[in-house]
C-alpha cells in the first residue's frame, strides 16, 4: 500500500522534534497494515499534537482541547468500521482527564497515541501533568510542588486493556503501532519524545537519556491481561439487540364520559415516600379515561426519600392554559411541611371545596369541607396514602369515579403491584371518615 | 389512539425519535434526567445509541463525533451543564455540525435550583460561547410543541448545518399533559443536503447558496473537520478575506433565512390596546390573562406567543404590535428578552414584567400588570 502522508502537506514541526518523527513512524504503520485513507481517521485537538490529522491523507477531525477522545468515541459507535487514531499531547490529556479515564474504562476500540514531551510547547513550555518535579520550566517552581503522572500507570488502573509506553526513537516503533492499532479495545501508547524549542533547552533529552529514563519506570509491552474484557461498541450493540420492548407511547382511549364540566385543581401535600406524584398520575390517567384534558406539575426537594413533595393535578374538558393551581378544588393535606408552606391555599377554596386531611396533620381555617381520616388506623401505610386518598376523593365521583380510577389502576399496574394497589382501594373504602 | 399523558421531555423524546434521531449523549442534571431515561429506554431498541457521558463536555462531544459521522444527535442539560457546552457549541456553530441541544432551564444563578423552573439562560443561550455568531433557538409552551419544536429542530440543524437549542423550562419538561397525537402537528422531516458529485471541499458552498453540502466523515470520500478558523478544505487559512468571507457566511446563513422559521402563535383582538409578548412556560399564563381580560373584563388584549426566540423575529414583532398603545413582555426572569424587543420596537412603549423566585407567573399577575397600564 501506499503511504498515507498528505504530499500537499508536509509536516512543519520544528527542527529536532519528536513529533515529525511520530507522523512519519505512524504512517508506516498505517502502510505496513494496508489501510486507505478511508478506512482511518485521526482525530486530534489541541496544541503541537494537533497538527497531526492535516498531515494525512484520510479522515479528519481536529477539536477541542483535550476533547479528542470524545469525538473519536461518537465517531467509533456511529462509524464501526472505521480505524480510529487519536493523538493528543500530555497537555491534552491533562485538560482531558476525564475523558482518558472514561476511555480506559469503556474500552470503545480506539487507539490513543499519547504524544509524551513533558510540556505545552505551543503556549510557551508549561508544565503539563508528565512533566517531572526537576525539570526547568515556563511555570516558575509550580511543577516543583507537584508529583507528574504515570500514563501508563493510569491506564491500566483506569481498565485500559493494552497499554505501552515507547521511546519514539525505537527502532521497531511501526510494529509495536501497528499492534496497537490492530488491537480490538482501547489501546494507549505513551511515546515518548522531546520538544527541541522549549523543553530540551534547559532539560537536556537525548535519545538515550529517554530509554533510559523508561527502563527506570514499570515495563508496559501492550496487552494488560487483567483488563482484557469485551470491546464496548460490539457489546452495546448486543444488548441493544435484546431490548426488543421499546416504550410504549399509546395513548388512553376515551371509555367513560366526563364527570365534570369545568376546571378542577387537586392538589395532594406529602412527603417523600407517600407516593404523591404516582397518586396525581393515576387520578390524571383516570380523567383521561373520561376524555379530559390533564396536566400534572410536581414540587419536591432535591432529597430523594426526605422532604415535602407536592403535585398539582388539573382537570379540564377545556384546554389547559396555566399549569399552577390557584384557587384548588381539592387538597389531600397528607403531610405537615408542606401544609405549611402552602397555608394560603386552604385559605382560598371555596365551600364546594374538599380538604381531605390525615389526622394529626394542621391545616389554618378554611370554607372547604373537611373529611379527616385516620389513615394509620384504618391500616394504611406511609407509601399507600396518596392512593388510600385518591380512593376517598374517588367516592365523590369528582373529578373522577371509582370505576375510573380502577380501571386507570388497571392500565397502569401489573401482577402484584396491582393486586396491591386494588386492595388499598378497599381498605381505604372501609376507613370512617369524620367531617 | 387515546390521550398520551407524558411530560415535556418525552415528548421531545418522541419528537426526536420521530425525527430519524439515533444518537443522544446526556449527562445527567435535574430536571433533564428523566429525557436520558427516556432516550435510554427508547433508542437502544430502534438501532439507535443512548450514552451516559462522564461528564457534560463528554456528552455533546460524543455528539459531535457522531454527527459528523452521520447520525442525527441530540444532547440535553439545564443551566450549569449548558455553560459546559459553550465551548463545543461554538464549534458546532464554526464546524457546521448539525446538533440539538435541549437546555431543560432552571432557576439560577449558578447551581441555582434543581427542581425549580426560571428562564434565565434566554440571552445566555445566544450570547454563551465565543466569537458571538448565530445560533437557533426555539422555546416550546408545552407538551405539544415540546413535540413539534423538536422535529422542526432537527430540521433547522439539518438544514442550515448548525446547533439548534430548545429552551424548555422544569416547568414544562416535568410536567406532564395530554398530547392528542392525530393533532399535534408533525412537520415533514428533512435530512441534511449530500453532496453529490464532482471534487469533494468540506466547507465548499455552491454559487448561490450558503450552506455546504455534507459528507460524513467514515465514506468513501476523505472528510475534514476542524474547529480552527478554515477555508472552503477544512484547513486553517490566514487570509483574511477567507476568514471574513466564512464568518459572513455563517451569519448570514441564518439571519437571513430567520423568517422561514420564525415560529409563533397570534392571538389578535379588535380594539387591543395592549400586546402582551411571552413564551415558554408564561405564554400559557398569558393566554388565560388575555382572556379573562377580553372575554369577562372587556378589555380586549392581543398576545404573541413566540416560538422562535434567535434569530430575534423581527418582522412577527412588528406586525403584532402595529395599532397597539403599549407591548408587555412577561418572562421567567428580570429581563432579558424584553431587551430584543425594545430593540426592534424602538419607537412603541415596552414595558417589562418578570420574576424569577421559582414560581410561575400567575393569569392574575399579569391582568393586574396590564390593568394598571
Amino acid at each position: 500500500m501506499d503511504s498515507l502522508l498528505n504530499p500537499d502537506r508536509p509536516p512543519v514541526f520544528c527542527p529536532g522534534c519528536s513529533h515529525d518523527r511520530s507522523v512519519h513512524t505512524l504512517d508506516r504503520a498505517l502502510k505496513e497494515m494496508g489501510l486507505k485513507g478511508s478506512d482511518v481517521v485521526i482525530v486530534s485537538d489541541i496544541g503541537c499534537s494537533g497538527l497531526f490529522d492535516t498531515f494525512f491523507k484520510t479522515h479528519a477531525f481536529h477539536g477541542l482541547h483535550g476533547r479528542a477522545l470524545t469525538y473519536a468515541a461518537g465517531i467509533k459507535l456511529a462509524q464501526p468500521h472505521l480505524k480510529v487514531i487519536v493523538t493528543m499531547g500530555d497537555g491534552g490529556l491533562g485538560i482531558g482527564g476525564a475523558h482518558f479515564l472514561a476511555a480506559c474504562r469503556r474500552n470503545l476500540d480506539l487507539s490513543l497515541l499519547v504524544l509524551n514531551n513533558f510540556n505545552f510547547g505551543m503556549t510557551g513550555g508549561q508544565f503539563s501533568c508528565t512533566t517531572p518535579e526537576q525539570a526547568s520550566v515556563a511555570s516558575s517552581f509550580l511543577n516543583l510542588l507537584e508529583k507528574p503522572f504515570d500514563v501508563c500507570d493510569v491506564a491500566a488502573c483506569a481498565g485500559a486493556p493494552f497499554v505501552a509506553r515507547f521511546s519514539v526513537y525505537r527502532k521497531n516503533l511501526p510494529e509495536l503501532l501497528v499492534e496497537a492499532i490492530s488491537f480490538e479495545g482501547f489501546a494507549v501508547v505513551d511515546l515518548w519524545g522531546g520538544c527541541p524549542a522549549r523543553y530540551m533547552k534547559k532539560n537536556p533529552l537525548s535519545p538515550k537519556e529517554i530509554e533510559s529514563a523508561i527502563g527506570k519506570l514499570q515495563p508496559y509491552q501492550g496487552v494488560v491481561s487483567t483488563n482484557i474484557r469485551r470491546e464496548y461498541s460490539s457489546y452495546y450493540r448486543e444488548e441493544a439487540a435484546k431490548d426488543t420492548a421499546g416504550v410504549d407511547w399509546q395513548g388512553i382511549e376515551k371509555t367513560f364520559e366526563p364527570t365534570v364540566k369545568e376546571r378542577r385543581e387537586v392538589v395532594f401535600l406529602g412527603s417523600a415516600g407517600q407516593r404523591v406524584i404516582t397518586g396525581g398520575t393515576l387520578l390524571g390517567r383516570a380523567a383521561i379515561l373520561a376524555g379530559m384534558n390533564v396536566t400534572q406539575k410536581n414540587d419536591y426537594n432535591i432529597t430523594v426519600m426526605r422532604g415535602p413533595s407536592v403535585t398539582e393535578v388539573i382537570v379540564s374538558p377545556q384546554a389547559i392554559t396555566y399549569t399552577e393551581v390557584g384557587k384548588p378544588d381539592v387538597i389531600v393535606a397528607l403531610s405537615e411541611e408542606p401544609v405549611r408552606k402552602c397555608w394560603g391555599l386552604f385559605q382560598k377554596m371555596e365551600k364546594e371545596g374538599r380538604v381531605i386531611l390525615a389526622a394529626g396533620v394542621e391545616i389554618p381555617t378554611t370554607d372547604a369541607q373537611v373529611l379527616e381520616v385516620n389513615f394509620k388506623a384504618g391500616g394504611i401505610k406511609k407509601k399507600e396514602r396518596a392512593l388510600a386518598a385518591l380512593s376517598l376523593l374517588a367516592q365523590t365521583g369528582d373529578p373522577v369515579t371509582l370505576e375510573m380510577l380502577r380501571e386507570a389502576i388497571s392500565q397502569s399496574f401489573h401482577g402484584q403491584r396491582l393486586e396491591e394497589a386494588l386492595r388499598i382501594l378497599e381498605k381505604a373504602a372501609a376507613i370512617p371518615v369524620h367531617e | 389512539m387515546g390521550l398520551l399523558f407524558i411530560d415535556g421531555n418525552q415528548a421531545v423524546a418522541m419528537g426526536a425519535i420521530h425525527s430519524g434521531c439515533r444518537f443522544f449523549a446526556s449527562y445527567p442534571i435535574t430536571p433533564a434526567s428523566n429525557l436520558l431515561a427516556a432516550m435510554l429506554d427508547t433508542l437502544p431498541s430502534a438501532g439507535g445509541i443512548a450514552l451516559q457521558g462522564e461528564d457534560e463536555i463528554a456528552s455533546i462531544g460524543y455528539c459531535l463525533g457522531a454527527s459528523m459521522a452521520g447520525m442525527k444527535v441530540m444532547t440535553a442539560t439545564s443551566g450549569p451543564g449548558l455553560s459546559l457546552y459553550s465551548e463545543n457549541i461554538s464549534f458546532a456553530i464554526a464546524g457546521e455540525i448539525p446538533i440539538v441541544i435541549v437546555n431543560i432551564m432552571r432557576q439560577g444563578p449558578s447551581t441555582g435550583s434543581a427542581t425549580r423552573g426560571a428562564d434565565g439562560d434566554v440571552q445566555f443561550m445566544r450570547w454563551g460561547c465565543s466569537g458571538g455568531l448565530p445560533v437557533i433557538v426555539l422555546a416550546p409552551a408545552d407538551v405539544s410543541d415540546c413535540f413539534t419544536l423538536t422535529v422542526h429542530a432537527f430540521n433547522l440543524a439539518e438544514q442550515f448545518r448548525c446547533p439548534v437549542i430548545i429552551a424548555s423550562n422544569k416547568e414544562i419538561g416535568m410536567t406532564s399533559g395530554t398530547l392528542d397525537m392525530e393533532r399535534v402537528e408533525k412537520p415533514a422531516v428533512i435530512d441534511r443536503t449530500l453532496h453529490e458529485a464532482g471534487p469533494f471541499l468540506p466547507f465548499q458552498v455552491k454559487i448561490g447558496e450558503d450552506v455546504p453540502p455534507f459528507l460524513p466523515i467514515g465514506g468513501p470520500i476523505l472528510v475534514r473537520q476542524t474547529s480552527s478558523t478554515h477555508g472552503p478544505d477544512g484547513y486553517i487559512t490566514t487570509n483574511p478575506s477567507e476568514i471574513q468571507a466564512g464568518v459572513e457566511r455563517l451569519q448570514r446563513k441564518i439571519d437571513s433565512k430567520a423568517e422561514s422559521f420564525s415560529y409563533f402563535d397570534l392571538e389578535e383582538r379588535k380594539g387591543a390596546r395592549t400586546l402582551l409578548v411571552a413564551y415558554g412556560i408564561t405564554a400559557g399564563a398569558a393566554r388565560a390573562a388575555a382572556a379573562e381580560l377580553s372575554e369577562n373584563q372587556n378589555i380586549p388584549v392581543s398576545l404573541l406567543v413566540l416560538k422562535t426566540l434567535w434569530p430575534v423575529p423581527e418582522q412577527v414583532l412588528q406586525a403584532a404590535a402595529v395599532g397597539v398603545e403599549r407591548i408587555l413582555v412577561v418572562e421567567m426572569n428580570l429581563g432579558q428578552y424584553v431587551q430584543e424587543i425594545r430593540r426592534v420596537l424602538c419607537n412603541q412603549r415596552v414595558d417589562f414584567y418578570g420574576k424569577m423566585s421559582g414560581q410561575l407567573i400567575s393569569p392574575t399577575e399579569i391582568i393586574e400588570e396590564v390593568t394598571r397600564g
